[in-house]
């Protein structure tokens, strides 16, 4: 495949006795984005904390524009192109919302560099408030991070993830106790990101799921139920089995 | 709350009016110490602010600004005091080539420490250090051809040194002084370097969240132990200051009663604030001084005194004091 960026190959993960994920192969193409669904428990953020370097998998290769990623330790996953922003809100709080998305920026060049004045590494600060504008919050970079709404927060980890120039941004809910204002910020914000990159996203609310995605991946149980275009999976019968036809949202 | 336009001032960082004072930190803080012995009651009691200042604001660069709590800052500290000591007095090793070589040495210290202990994480992180630590004091204590044991470290008296050529009587307080302030202004000098530095965003990113710095790409581990040293070798310096100025090196230093004190003083003083540290050892020495003289007993007192501090002012004096005027909420 050419448009091929990253590709789970039988990835499986067991804590002990239980097996989280089982046999999951999984290939995404570069430049849309993808959902990933299913009922609590199925193994999502699992997957996802595989996709992101967090957890290592017990079974299986993860491959990244053809680079085997298994061995890497989770710090090196952004240098190789992959971000990720947290299903519970994760920002750095007493540090300014600009400092926030600035030493994210700093990661990729300097860290342990204990000379220059880093108030001179212009180019990060005009990167990270490039990414703040992005996400609308450039009006509120002199605040202290924890002083932010929780949409704001949400707003600024993604911005956060999003200053790397990420080649895959992985969302872990992203509206995660959101309400329907901000929820439709979010959204919005959501359809812009995914004009430009390679997304990949988790996500409970289904209706925003169904219109967002180009194709979705339904989970259950640690295996993998269903994968296909938006339509495909609404009339697909085991996934309306196992998560439609419960409830409306929550599974 | 103000905010700059967006188009404007993009790549300053926060401003500040009084914030500005800020940028010259290290100059102002030199200018305290350089009056220091006439605002207190005695000489030495202002020498040892001084030491003790630069001993605690070694340690502030790991526990405020990097958040990681150690109960073993003394092994440093005594450690640039017990090498200065015997290079001095066992080596004939001029003094000054032997303050470089304790911290060198107590770098090194700090570098083992810090490998086995930043592998670990939050209470047992604490434990570890405190353990080592002591390790490092029944070390000192065995080693007795070595360090004095239980006496202490003796016979490397310096009295007088030579400065670009000039002979200096080390005995008079008043030198003594301003040659001890030289080192603690190279030390303010190096920690601020730090804390501006790329590196010093990384610490406060650690302390901030560390699952967070991880996934933004930083080796959380390496810089810990990076940081580790880096206080160590602050800390160190101030033993060695130490050692020069009462040509003996208590046993003492390296108890874990050393550590417990250095982390009082930083409290008191203020975590995560340049000057703090030195307000910190001012405070709790003179609150020993005086309350010493009513009753043997003055630990009570200081400790009834740091609990309330830790209770309702989490930011120490120094912290507290520019919190009230406004200045620097982001960085200080």
């Amino acid at each position: 495949m050419s448009g091929e960026l990253l590709r789970a190959e039988g990835i499986g993960k067991r804590f002990g006795g239980f097996v989280a994920l089982e046999d999951i192969t999984l290939s995404f193409a570069a430049g849309q984005l993808t959902s990933i669904i299913g009922p609590n428990g199925a193994g999502k953020s699992t997957f996802f904390n595989i996709l992101s370097g967090v957890l290592t998998p017990t079974s299986g290769k993860l491959h990244f524009r053809g680079r085997e990623l298994n061995s890497l330790p989770q710090h090196r996953f952004v240098h190789q192109g992959i971000s990720r922003s947290y299903q519970i809100t994760n920002i750095f709080p007493d540090l300014s919302v600009h400092e926030n998305v600035r030493v994210a920026a700093q990661a990729l060049t300097v860290s342990f560099d204990i000379w220059r004045n880093r108030a001179r590494l212009t180019e990060l600060h005009a990167r990270a408030d490039a990414a703040l504008d992005a996400v609308g919050l450039l009006g509120k970079r002199g605040d202290l991070a924890k002083f932010l709404s929780h949409g704001q927060q949400r707003a600024l980890e993604i911005a956060i993830a999003l200053v790397s120039e990420p080649e895959l941004l992985l969302l872990d809910e992203p509206t995660a106790g959101m309400g329907p204002e901000e929820t439709k910020d979010m959204v919005a914000l959501l359809e812009r990101l995914a004009d430009k990159r390679t997304v990949l996203l988790v996500e409970h609310k289904m209706k925003m799921v169904l219109g967002l995605s180009k194709r979705v991946v339904v989970l259950h149980h640690g295996r993998l139920l269903a994968d296909g275009a938006p339509d495909e999976i609404r009339s697909n019968p085991d996934v309306r089995r196992v998560y439609l036809g419960q409830s409306e949202g929550y599974g | 709350m103000t905010h700059p336009s967006s188009g404007e001032a993009l790549a300053k960082p926060v401003p500040g009016g009084l914030g500005r004072l800020l940028d010259h930190r290290v100059l102002l803080s030199i200018a305290v110490l350089a009056i220091l012995p006439w605002l207190l009651p005695s000489k030495a009691l202002a020498v040892n602010v001084l030491i003790y200042g630069v001993v605690v604001m070694g340690y502030n660069l790991l526990f405020g600004y990097t958040g990681l709590l150690s109960f073993g800052q003394a092994a440093f500290f005594g450690a640039g005091a017990y090498f200065t000591g015997i290079a001095i007095g066992r080596y004939g090793v001029p003094w000054f080539a032997a303050v470089a070589i304790a911290v060198f040495l107590s770098t090194c210290l700090a570098a083992l420490i810090g490998i086995i202990s930043t592998r670990t994480r939050g209470i047992y992180f604490s434990m570890v250090t405190l353990a080592l630590a002591q390790l490092v004091y029944y070390v000192a204590l065995q080693a007795s051809s070595f360090t004095g044991g239980e006496n202490g470290l003796r016979g490397f008296t310096v009295d007088r040194i030579s400065l670009f050529g000039l002979q200096v009587n080390f005995l008079d307080p008043v030198n003594k002084y301003y040659v001890l302030m030289a080192f603690a202004a190279l030390a303010m000098w190096f920690q601020s370097r730090i804390l501006n530095s790329p590196f010093g965003a990384v610490i406060e990113a650690i302390r901030e969240n560390e699952q967070r710095a991880r996934a933004c790409g930083y080796d959380v581990e390496r810089s810990k132990l990076v940081v580790f040293m880096l206080s160590g070798a602050i800390s160190s310096l101030g033993g060695c200051m130490l050692a020069l100025h009462l040509s003996i090196v208590p046993l003492d230093i390296l108890h874990y009663q050393t550590s417990g004190m250095i982390v009082m003083m930083v409290l008191l003083g203020g975590a995560r604030s340049f000057f703090g540290p030195f307000v910190g050892a001012a405070s709790f020495l003179i609150l020993e001084d005086v309350i010493s003289l009513w009753t043997p007993h003055w630990q009570i007192f200081v400790g009834a005194i740091f609990v309330l501090f830790v209770l309702f002012l989490p930011k120490g004096i120094w912290g507290t004091l520019l919190d009230t005027l406004g200045i620097g909420k982001a960085r200080r």
